[in-house]
């Protein structure tokens, strides 16, 4: 019996003439449980991969930034942003924490609705509308955001099917000092163009403008956007007040802050890149303070999402195999791929391990199990030699992969949270065959002779 | 088998490569396997060496030798 503790070999090139200025010490990063809840256990019960959420972090997540807005302002509303994560139990946890639902589709208004919550706390934005849904939406008192001409149009004719003026909001875009600038959705306010919105609302007499909607962009990492946008649609509210006399009751300035997520081709770590959500906050509160007339304090609302519920997810995976590439590079095989992990094509994920593992590190390659050659989780992390069987957990992946994921050639996976009670609970269970076929037909002269 | 005997091994792991100019380091399991493949030993047996001094199992000696081999390949050290 040898009591020698064994390492896989490796053998490694040294590079003389270069400073090995990170070195290659032992690969840190263990996680051995989930707020207490061992990774293993969690497998146990349902399986890998896994997405797991936190309930401790997303409402964690949620009072830090609404605190941040409402210690600064006094009128604050947070709308979840649906599309970022409409799982049924993200959801209702966001709205027992005072958030209303932003939505931006039918399928998303009919799901808040279905949840409880009252059309008069759902914020309907987004380009397309149906007829259906805007009439609905009418009837209902929605906060409707308009953002095109012809949808000024479709809901002039509601209004006069429902023989009611509808109070309306309109979304607008503007240069605030960002690439790219999203001048896609709503009206263009260096233009003239959202003047002309407004002026065609008026004329119209059906609707009334009670509202402004915007919303930059995404993970955007300068606070300074936000002041300009805030400014100018401060201006703007004014000046459709002083010109056509509706009262702005509400800028709804859209989300776009970051989560500590790593973009990819981002060299510093987002603890040193994304500014802290006081900083936002900061800038967005001061120039409403610097810029509202004396005692007008419109409601702020904010569709943060990603800042909110990244941080609050994980996944867990498997490693399945292993295999040397021809040029020496290590790499994986686990069971998730980029379908389920959408967010992969744009950051670089923090990969934890569920064990202390010996041996050197090394830079390797994580592939999913997708038969594609996109499939790659990660083209190049420091790991030691892996175990098959090693659980690797990636995190933060709590925004848009489970609105975002795609069914291919396997099952979606369970989806638990981690209550704050510590007791992890399903919250989605696994597809299966029935999920996937129930909505085929094969007429019957296709049907295979047995 | 001619590459490799031309390698200078030291006990801690730092390999010299007198054909090339080269250094490398390995880990102790790698300077078992590349000592044995000095002797000639096949891959297999080397993996029965290998499981036998620091106990672990069969299966993963060899394919952990065969990833060593490979490695050795991928440097052109075999």
């Amino acid at each position: 019996m040898n009591n020698t503790i064994y390492e896989k070999p490796i053998i490694k090139k040294l590079q003389t003439g270069f400073m090995n200025k990170f070195g290659t010490g032992v690969f840190k990063r263990i996680r051995k449980d989930i707020d207490g809840v061992a990774i293993e256990r969690l497998v146990e019960q349902f399986g890998s991969p896994l997405f797991v959420f936190s309930e401790k972090k997303l409402r964690g997540n949620y009072r830090k930034l609404y605190n941040a807005f409402s210690n600064r302002y006094p009128n604050v509303l947070f709308g979840w942003s649906y599309k970022t994560n409409y799982l049924d139990t993200i959801c209702s946890t966001l709205h027992q924490e005072g958030a209303i639902a932003e939505v931006v589709s039918e399928y998303e208004y009919k799901k808040a609705k279905r949840l409880g919550i009252d059309g008069k706390n759902i914020i309907y934005n987004g380009p397309f509308k149906t007829m259906e849904s805007l009439k609905e939406a009418a009837e209902d008192g929605a906060m409707i955001n308009i953002d095109h001409f012809e949808e000024i149009q479709d809901l002039e004719n509601v209004a006069k099917e429902l023989n009611k003026k509808i109070k309306v909001g309109i979304r607008v875009n503007m240069d605030t000092g960002i690439v790219p600038q999203w001048s896609r959705f709503g009206f263009n306010i260096e233009s003239g163009q959202a003047l002309d919105a407004v002026k065609r609302i008026s004329y119209g007499g059906h609707l009334i403008l009670n509202g402004l909607h915007c919303h930059i962009g995404t993970f955007i990492l300068e606070p300074n956007a936000y002041s300009q946008e805030v400014k100018k649609m401060v201006e703007f509210a004014y000046k459709v007040e002083d010109e056509f006399g509706y009262k702005i009751e509400y800028l709804d300035i859209g989300g776009g802050f970051p989560s500590k997520n790593r973009l990819k081709g981002v060299y510093l770590p987002p603890e040193v890149v994304v500014p802290s959500i006081d900083e936002f906050a900061e800038a967005v509160c001061d120039t409403l303070l610097e810029n509202l007339r004396p005692n007008d304090f419109p409601k702020l609302i904010l569709e943060t999402g990603r800042a909110i519920v990244d941080e609050a997810g994980y996944l867990i995976t498997t490693v399945h195999a292993i295999k040397r590439l021809p040029d020496g590079t290590r790499s994986y095989i686990i069971d998730a791929g980029v379908n389920i992990l959408f967010t992969s094509f744009w950051y670089k994920f923090n990969i934890e391990m569920d064990r202390e593992v010996s041996g050197t590190a090394e830079p390797s390659v994580i592939y999913g199990p997708l038969c594609m050659n996109i499939d790659v989780i990660d083209e190049s992390v420091n790991l030691p030699p892996l175990e098959r069987g090693t659980r690797l957990i990636i995190s933060p992946v709590g925004a848009y992969n489970v609105t975002q994921w795609m069914q291919f050639i396997m099952y979606r996976p369970s989806v638990c949270i981690i209550s704050e009670k510590g007791e992890p609970l399903l919250i989605r269970e696994k597809e299966d065959m029935e999920d996937i076929t129930k909505r085929e037909i094969l007429p019957e002269e296709y049907e295979l002779k047995k | 088998m001619e590459r490799l005997s031309q390698l200078a091994i030291n006990d801690e792991g730092f390999i010299f490569d007198p054909y090339t100019g080269n250094s490398y380091t390995t880990n102790k399991t790698g300077i078992l396997i590349l000592s044995e493949l000095k002797n000639g030993k096949s891959g297999e047996e080397i993996a029965k060496i290998t499981s036998e001094k620091f106990n672990i199992e069969h299966s993963v000696a060899l394919k952990d030798v065969t990833d060593f081999i490979e490695q050795l390949r991928s440097l052109s050290l075999l």
